[in-house]
């Protein structure tokens, strides 16, 4: 027991947040008797633990404590850093994870017997446990971490809320935590991206809202007069995703003890819905969000100004005006109606120019500052990223036109897109921040190594080109091969034929993958050491500069 | 003022800031996506779409649970090559019923929108529970506990009577027999069969499994790959009084 003094109270936050627990402990003890389906049942008693854990670690905190941690310490901001080195923990263990996973399921596409038959380690339940583990686990993870770095060190004050944040992360990890274990099991909505039942999405939906506020009031509390890029691009994407998710998931359950539910929308209309989600899942979650990241990261790296605030300005509104058009780029062709696959694809061209500005935004804040590419890989990692950016915008926008797609849907070309954005510029760009976050928050000097960062950066690089160029390659040849025709007028290939084609990207794209997780080990052990045996900063007396 | 002054309110109010981007963001959902809900010509009016049978959307269920979709796409597009291949191209009617919608985004293997009736009930028992039984080339995980599981068939009226509260018109008959159609779908010499193609015209009655006694989740997933795009007669459609 520290010092508590004697006029030491709980907070509403801890008497609030306990009792809420201890309730939904009872609750979850209740539905887990009554549950129809055994992963439900399986669901709700973790649910009753991590109540149960909540209530113990909150009464627990409670009596260590002595006064909140102050605001400010000699007038300096009192950062809050522990939910953020969480959550960086959290993003390289999810991260690993996730890869591992794609590296399995990409070996089941070359080698079928590696489904070994049983339900929960066949590809179908497999996939949905990579896209989300990647997305919305490590992804996420990264988000919420910088996030809370950015809006505190920009706005010059500490985070805010006292139990809030660890609520959000740790939250926001039980969410993941129930909904990888219900794809193992087959508990899924059956919508791409979305798969989660009713009960993750309505605990998500909570998290979420918190998240915002967190957010948000520490944003309205700032001594900054200015609200700093990287959060206008952070709060629009926390707003939108809360749209998305609303918008996407109303499902009504069959009970209330299982966990099977119908989605309110049907064919046409859902399918509609889906891709509006699904494609600003990638618009505000994969793009919005990380490029809050660049914002911040690569000038505070190259220690140069953003190279245009105007040109940011413009970027940002263009961006999430445009994005949320997009959707339907993913129905052509489709018995969706032709005005909506026609509104899509224009739209989607046009995204090509905000997501270019962006782009060179972020390249030409380097101007003057080239240099480091040579000498700091952690750079040349953000760097790079920002070509990814560019390279999958121009991309992404070229394969909406119409003619195009009719060949590239429904093939690997799509896949090989998706990952030369999500390995390229989310993954690289995570990778740069972190690399950058870990010594600053745990207060070392530097990295354990810039050697290591220099492997992960060439042996991940050459992961990205094999897969991406496998893709490419097995995409068009299957999309060709499907409406290619003999002289005599019959089609030319069985389904089987073009299948069977395939073979060897299948092999190349998991050597990709390999490399690309063999990478992010060379990374988890470098940030390791760092943490472990990192020289430690020490601290100058004089007050922080301003972030920007 | 200059634009780039006037734009500082929203740098400078993290409230109005908020409202901005809701603004900005609501617009593009709100035009793609109310309309659907309204314009008569987005859903064709089609003769023979009815809902799945109580043992159809059992199968439908463990299609969705297994995540067969992350694989087959149920979308014939209006190109030549695949009007060909799988036959004539989906109709937005086809799938109305559908919670959710099972299009699908990747052909790793081919369309299913109608494999209904081209394969034997023997042939997908066989094929999906070792795919390469039958095509050696083939990539698709086996699925050999399928016939070894009973359908859990407990709560099957519930789960049309949440269907018809987002949408699905069951009628009470069908609702208040659910139970009795799931187990009379894969019984043709049982009592229940005549009265369960009359309340779901087009539907098959056949033991799918091949083996006797309650029905299994093989016999779930058959019966609805046997019925997919089997609902609406090509040979009556009539293209012209529904362009799209």
């Amino acid at each position: 027991m520290s010092a508590s003094s004697p006029t030491k109270s709980m907070t509403i936050g801890e008497s609030g947040l306990s009792l809420t627990f201890a309730v939904t402990a009872f609750l979850c003890v209740f539905a887990a008797a009554k549950a129809l389906d055994t992963a439900f049942a399986f669901h709700a008693s973790l649910a009753a633990a991590a109540s149960a854990a909540s209530v113990f670690f909150i009464l627990n905190r409670y009596f260590e404590r002595g006064e909140l941690p102050p605001q400010e310490i000699n007038g300096r901001p009192n950062y809050n850093l522990g939910p953020i080195k969480f959550s960086s923990f959290m993003a390289m263990f999810w991260g690993i994870a996730g890869f591992a996973v794609g590296l399995i399921i990409a070996s089941q596409l070359a080698w079928p017997a590696l489904n070994f038959d049983l339900p929960w380690t066949s590809f179908g339940r497999l996939r949905p446990l990579h896209t989300s583990a990647v997305i919305f686990a490590f992804g996420g993870n990264v988000l919420l971490a910088t996030s809370f770095y950015v809006v505190q060190r920009t706005c010059r004050v500490r985070l805010a809320g006292d139990l809030a944040p660890w609520f959000v992360v740790i939250g926001y990890n039980f969410f993941i935590l129930i909904a990888g274990t219900g794809y193992l099991l087959g508990v899924t909505e059956g919508k791409e991206y979305a798969e989660p039942e009713w009960y993750s999405d309505l605990w998500l939906t909570i998290v979420w809202v918190v998240y915002l506020l967190v957010f948000l009031v520490t944003v309205i509390k700032r001594k900054e007069p200015h609200i700093f890029v990287a959060n206008w691009f952070y709060l629009a994407f926390i707003v939108t995703i809360a749209v998305l998710h609303l918008g996407n998931n109303p499902a009504l359950p069959v009970s209330f003890f299982g966990s099977k539910s119908y989605i309110a929308w049907g064919g046409v209309q859902d399918a509609m819905f889906q891709w509006w989600y699904g494609h600003n899942a990638v618009g505000f979650f994969l793009t919005a969000g990380f490029l809050a990241i660049m914002y911040y990261f690569i000038p505070k790296r190259a220690e140069r100004p953003v190279y245009s605030y105007r040109l940011s300005i413009i970027h940002f509104w263009a961006l999430i005006f445009l994005y949320i058009w997009a959707g339907p780029h993913h129905l052509h062709y489709t018995a969706l109606p032709d005005w909506t696959q026609t509104l899509g694809m224009t739209f989607s061209i046009m995204l090509w120019m905000p997501s270019w500005g962006g782009m060179i935004n972020g390249l030409m804040t380097l101007s003057g500052a080239w240099d480091k590419l040579r000498t700091d890989p952690v750079l040349r990692m953000l760097v790079v990223s920002v070509a990814f950016y560019g390279m999958s915008t121009f991309e992404g926008p070229m394969m909406s036109i119409k003619v195009v797609n009719s060949l590239s849907h429904y093939t690997d070309w799509t896949i090989g897109h998706v990952h030369s954005g999500a390995l390229g510029w989310v993954g690289f760009v995570s990778f740069g921040a972190l690399y950058c976050l870990v010594p600053w928050i745990w207060n070392r000097k530097g990295l354990y190594s810039l050697k290591l960062v220099n492997w992960h950066f060439w042996t991940a690089t050459l992961g990205i080109v094999l897969y991406i160029s496998a893709m490419w390659v097995s995409g068009i040849l299957q999309g060709l091969m499907w409406r290619s025709y003999t002289a005599l007028g019959f089609l030319e290939y069985s389904f089987i034929e073009t299948v069977e084609a395939m073979h060897p990207f299948y092999i190349i794209r998991a050597a990709g993958g390999a490399l690309f997780l063999i990478g992010s080990l060379i990374m988890a052990y470098n940030l390791w050491m760092t943490v472990r045996v990192g020289e430690e900063e020490v601290q100058s007396p004089v007050a922080l500069q301003p972030a920007e | 003022m200059s634009f780039w002054q006037r734009h500082q309110v929203f740098e400078k109010n993290s409230i109005i800031l908020v409202i901005g981007i809701l603004l900005v963001i609501a617009i593009g959902g709100l035009v793609e996506i109310t309309p659907l809900f309204y314009l008569k010509s987005t859903i064709e009016a089609v003769d023979g779409i009815r809902p799945y049978t109580p043992l159809e959307l059992a199968g439908r269920n463990i299609y969705v649970r297994e995540g067969c979709y992350l694989c087959h796409s149920q979308m014939v597009r209006p190109l030549r090559d695949e009007v060909e291949r799988y036959g004539h191209f989906s109709l937005a009617a086809e799938s109305m019923y559908d919670h959710p919608f099972q299009w699908g985004s990747k052909r790793t293997g081919p369309d299913l929108a109608r494999v209904g009736n081209k394969y034997s009930d023997d042939w997908h028992v066989t094929h999906l529970t070792n795919p390469r039984a039958i095509v050696p080339q083939s990539i698709m995980p086996g699925y050999p506990f399928l016939k070894e599981t009973e359908l859990n068939a407990d709560n099957v009226a519930d789960h049309l009577k949440t269907l018809r509260a987002v949408g699905v018109p069951y009628t009470d008959d069908q609702i208040a027999n659910a139970a009795a159609d799931l187990k009379a779908q894969v019984d043709p010499d049982g009592a229940g069969a005549e009265a369960l193609t009359k309340r779901y015209p087009k539907a098959v009655v056949r033991n799918f499994d091949g083996k006797a006694g309650a029905p299994t989740e093989m016999d779930a997933l058959v019966a609805y790959l046997q019925m997919l795009g089997t609902l609406v007669d090509f040979k009556i459609y009539n293209e012209k009084a529904n362009l799209r």
